[in-house]
């Protein structure tokens, strides 16, 4: 027998939850292990079940959070949340009585559990090695760290999977971002993701799935590997993955929904891994050594240069406008701009690590005068670890708000908002027009590079504040 | 279900930008909606009105009859960035058919074709071509896979054979993975 053809993580995926093959005429039929589920896009598919009188067909692999347009101020005297719009408060109040009506597990506002979808899931264990995630949300690319297939659907699939658990799905093609070499001091897995956005170009992922490799990223945390996967869309790439390890499997012991049975699972989990030999439609080469500080010039995610570099000229009409809409000249560094907001937070940046990499650069020193700093914690869990070890008093002793979890910023849904013409600093993933507010201008970077802004009012890099820290 | 679509001609609306994300197509404050009727008057919103609420009179959305312009030719990378099926709703809403580029978003893409908006993905040169001639009369065919502008050639277009199906027969899909529940069943049977 000729030995077998040696296969991708990614097509080890696939062929583990393949319920049919794609044929000419067909596309495949893949299953989905968890489907994560929010306020925001699945009201219509779950009206669409209704109509049809289907049911929700794995209540036990489906899992609801609030999130989205959840307001991230405390609740009244009178215990009202405060949304910001009756809409708003529709919304959830929907999504509770689909759950409801469906047996579908809800992290309401009363849950230790509610977060941010992409922190909430790994958090609770649901996350896991081999499986396909889905979430009517671009950025379940996050779950792809732990080897799982994880990519965002619209609202019609949403409505798909919940009928059916399943999915129609044409195989992609297949990228590998190999990372060798180690991030310098100071030099975060954010800076890393922005480089990588960067080097693939925004849409230069388009039709792809990526696996991220090497040493690089072998020594990243799970928080690490999540921000990177996370921002894979920004590639134009649908899902980012990178093969399960010790350090995934150590972060899922114990979790509330990890598997009984552990060690048997940590044995089938450790088959997904790409073989040697494997064949991918193209490879990226990226040494970690040459990476700085990095943070967005432009309106699109890739847009981006080391903390201080002279702001590259622009090459079309689209670049044009960018510069025009940020307010920032070709060949002048984007650090000499005051700063209006400052937003740490996302499911891109609003992990315990990252919150602990922001009060590192914070503690003892102050926001500057004229500078809003926002602190949202991705989850109700990460806002309790950062409390019990005393980040949030580090941030509110230096001028910051401390928030109740949820997007806030990122998406500007919830009340939360950079004003029009303001400069923001942000964790977050996206620096669209107007994506953090109407006539917002982000700039995208790290927590720490943030929290240093923060301090000085304008875009600094975090690894002075570091060493200082240090000494 | 989605409409039907066989063919379509029609003038184009030119959007020459490249990256148009989705947050462009619809700002998300408007997507705290249960339902997806109505979101025309949300597409492109930050675009065809002012700060203060007020009509931008010379903004290019609003000089048009979208009855007559039911084909978007837009720049490259088009519908980038959320998944939010609000785009393709708001954008058939508003009045388009079909959206024509050299790069569409893979979601998008997907979630447009469940709602028979048709994305085209066309060489460079027709696209300049098709940039070029703002408001020209171009028809789309997805029988053939074809599509016309003025007096050109045919150029031919890719769509995947089950999506041009779901298109011209007007498949309902979800139907169609219901159908397939016995496949799943015996899935789920194995796999346990
Ligand atoms: S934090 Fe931002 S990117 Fe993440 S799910 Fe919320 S809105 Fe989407």
């Amino acid at each position: 027998m000729p030995p077998p053809e040696p296969r991708t993580l990614f097509d080890k995926l696939w062929d583990a939850n393949l319920v049919e093959p794609e044929r000419a005429d067909a596309p495949a039929i893949l299953y989905v292990g968890l489907h994560l589920v929010h306020e925001v896009t699945s009201p219509q598919a779950f009206a669409e079940l209704n109509q049809r009188d289907l049911r929700v067909r794995r209540p036990d692999r489906t899992y609801a959070t609030l999130d989205h347009s959840t307001p991230t101020l405390p609740p009244a005297a009178s215990g009202a949340r405060t949304y910001v719009t009756a809409a708003a408060a529709a919304q959830v109040d929907q999504l509770r009585a689909n759950c409801e009506r469906h047996g579908v597990r809800l992290a309401d506002w009363d849950s230790h559990d509610r977060g941010v979808v992409h922190v909430m899931a790994p958090e609770l264990g649901l996350t896991q090695p081999g499986m396909v995630v889905v979430c009517g949300d671009s950025h379940t690319a996050t779950h792809g760290a732990f080897g799982a297939l994880a990519f965002g659907i619209g609202t019609s699939e949403v409505a798909h999977v919940l009928a059916t658990q399943c999915l129609l799905q044409r195989k992609p093609k297949q990228m590998r971002v190999t990372v060798d070499g180690r991030l310098g001091p100071g030099v975060s897995a954010k800076d890393l993701t922005l480089a990588v956005v960067n080097r693939i170009g925004f849409g230069g992922g388009s039709g792809h799935v990526i696996e991220y490799a090497g040493d690089a990223i072998r020594v990243l945390g799970m928080e690490g590997r999540m921000t990177l996967c996370n921002m894979s869309i920004e590639a134009g790439a649908r899902a980012g993955m990178i093969a399960p390890d010790e350090t995934t499997f150590a972060y899922l012991r114990g979790r509330r929904h990890a598997p009984e049975d552990f060690e048997a699972a940590v044995a089938k989990w450790r088959a997904f891994v790409t073989d040697d030999g494997a064949r991918f439609d193209s490879e990226i080469q990226i040494d970690a050594a040459t990476i700085s500080p990095m943070a967005t010039f432009g309106t699109t995610p890739d847009a981006s240069i080391a903390i201080g570099a002279p702001t590259p000229s622009a090459r079309d009409d689209s670049e044009r406008q960018a510069l025009h809409y940020m307010g920032f000249a070709a060949g002048a560094p984007t650090t000499d701009h005051a700063i209006d907001v400052v937003f740490v937070g996302s499911c891109t940046n609003g992990r315990l690590t990252d919150l602990r990499d922001a009060a590192a650069v914070l503690r003892g020193r102050r926001v500057k005068e004229g500078v809003r700093m926002l602190v949202v914690p991705g989850s109700e869990s990460v806002k309790q670890q950062a409390e019990a070890e005393g980040l949030d008093r580090v941030f509110i002793d230096a001028g910051a708000e401390w928030r109740l979890p949820g997007c806030s910023m990122c998406i500007a849904m919830n009340g939360d908002f950079v004003g029009a013409g303001q400069l923001a600093v942000s964790t977050s993933n996206r620096n669209f027009e107007g994506r953090q507010g109407k006539g917002a201008r982000t700039i995208l970077a790290s927590p720490a590079t943030a929290a240093a802004s923060a301090v000085t009012g304008k875009l600094t890099d975090p690894r002075a504040f570091l060493e200082a820290a240090h000494a | 279900m989605p409409e039907q679509f066989t063919r379509l001609t029609s003038r184009t609306l030119v959007l020459p930008q490249a990256n148009i994300d989705t947050d462009q197509i619809i700002p998300a404050r408007f997507l705290t909606t249960t339902t997806r009727d109505g979101l025309g008057s949300a597409a492109f919103y930050d675009w065809r009105y002012g700060p203060d609420g007020a009509l931008v009179p010379d903004a290019q959305l609003n000089t048009i009859d979208p009855a007559e312009h039911r084909i978007l030719v837009a720049g490259d990378n088009f519908a980038c960035g959320s998944s939010r099926e609000h785009a393709p709703w708001a954008l058939l809403d508003y009045g388009f058919r079909v959206i024509v580029s050299t790069g569409i978003a893979d979601i998008f893409a997907s979630n447009a074709l469940k709602n028979g908006l048709v994305p085209v993905i066309v060489d460079a040169d027709t696209h300049a071509r098709l940039l070029a001639d703002p408001g020209g009369r171009v028809t789309v065919d997805v029988e053939c896979c074809e599509l016309i502008a003025g007096n050109e050639p045919p150029v031919k277009f890719v769509i995947d054979p089950f999506a041009r199906r779901c298109l011209l027969d007007g498949v309902d899909t979800l139907g169609w993975l219901v159908d397939r529940l016995p496949a799943i069943d015996s899935f789920e049977a194995r796999t346990a």
